[in-house]
């Protein structure tokens, strides 16, 4: 059943070939709007490494700093060059709300909710509660279904991954999550360092679950598997009673934009890669 | 659910999305060349398992998504959600009203 909504998915996505952004001559005038966009300012975005070995983004001559004054730095090379891409793909206003790793790289250099790790651990063990994937409904007897056959199969991989018991109920309270299991994830959060940290809450808050988040962290599913699972029932709605362009497309690539600037945070935040060359043997 | 694109596809695409957010000059940027080196890169691994490769691989296409991701949504807002507000003729217009016109001006204007 899942294929058909993937190929119902991929069937409306077709008006968009049509469509390049920027070609559409403004009608109304934006100066008037209530949001006032910020013109593009620079020509050239580059890199450069700065002390400790951490990266600066230049702008035309200038450092790109967070909107907390800092200067923004970031400890990686895959990740510097990411969010110089983001800058440099903007045209003539800059659109802040589509610079996802910009944002993000902000939320972790400046912290403005002044959380520590233990806070956002425990944020995050919040919503294992009422995660999506655990959370069933009675009824329609397809979507109980559909529910049972898509969100089944990935409690299972992260119950056997994690050695953890997560059940799943159509209770209105959620399931109950015993202890021990709460104690495993957190251990297992704690192994991640601050900036992932901000990566994986902003991912887990995005699709609703815990469960999903640590499916894709960790390679089992992929970011538009994980996003299809997470609009569920919403997907199940819509191949009943079809597809609205501007809502349920719109919110589908935001949310896969959003989780995918996540996903790609945490792992270039967590990893640290070396290249060792062995020599060939024939 | 399997996942169906080879790297190469993979590979293809981000350059793909690269030059339509880019334009022309997408070959000199650094994300251009970071790509093509990081596949180049990873290409060659003794091992049959490794997980470094399958880690890396998830990486691209979540990369891809990303750039795929943003571009549609920025075209989707553009599309429905770009026009910003009317203007104060416009609205009046809507309503059948029109603004009220003083000739030689309310007498605070230079």
């Amino acid at each position: 059943m899942l294929r058909s909504l993937v190929r119902l998915q991929s069937h409306v996505r077709k008006p968009l070939s049509k469509v390049c952004p920027g070609s559409q001559p403004p009608l109304y005038s934006t100066a008037a709007s209530g949001t006032s966009e910020r013109r593009k300012f620079y020509q050239d975005v580059s890199i450069s490494q700065g002390e400790g070995g951490v990266f600066e983004i230049n702008l035309d001559r200038r450092k790109l700093k967070t909107p907390g004054g800092k200067l923004f730095t970031v400890p990686n090379e895959a990740l510097a060059i990411a969010v110089a891409t983001e800058w440099d793909a903007q045209r003539d206003t800059l659109k802040f709300y589509s610079m996802h790793l910009t944002t993000l790289c902000n939320t972790a250099l400046d912290n403005p909710t002044q959380r520590n790790k233990d806070q956002m651990i425990s944020a995050a063990l919040k919503f294992l509660e009422t995660d999506t994937v655990c959370y069933r409904v009675d009824e329609p007897h397809a979507l109980v279904e559909l529910q049972k056959n898509e969100w089944d199969p990935v409690l299972h991989w992260i119950e056997n991954r994690y050695n953890v018991t997560i059940g799943s109920s159509s209770n209105i309270l959620g399931p109950e999550i015993p202890e021990q299991t709460k104690d495993t994830v957190r251990q297992h959060l704690k192994s991640y360092n601050f900036w992932s940290l901000t990566g994986l809450e902003y991912v887990i808050t995005q699709l609703k679950s815990v469960v999903l988040s640590l499916a894709m962290i960790d390679t089992h599913l992929s970011v538009e598997q994980a996003v299809l699972l997470s609009r569920l029932e919403e997907e199940y709605q819509i191949q009943s009673w079809g597809n609205v362009e501007w809502a349920h497309d719109y919110d589908t690539y935001e949310l896969r934009a959003r989780t995918a600037a996540g996903v790609l945070f945490v792992h270039l935040s967590s990893e640290s890669s070396t290249v060792k060359r062995k020599l060939m043997q024939d | 659910m399997a996942s169906l694109s080879s790297p190469l596809r993979v590979c293809r695409g981000i350059l793909k999305e690269l030059r339509a957010s880019m334009g022309t000059s997408y070959k000199q940027s650094l994300a251009y060349n970071y790509t093509l080196d990081q596949f180049r890169k990873n290409k060659v691994t003794g091992e049959r398992y490794c997980r470094a490769q399958r880690e890396a691989e998830h990486d691209s296409h979540t990369y891809l998504c990303l750039l795929t991701a943003t571009r549609h949504h920025l075209a989707l807002h553009q599309l429905y959600h770009g026009k910003g507000e009317r203007s104060i003729e416009q609205s009046a217009d809507m309503v059948g009203l029109r603004l009220p016109t003083q000739p030689g001006g309310k007498g605070w204007e230079k």
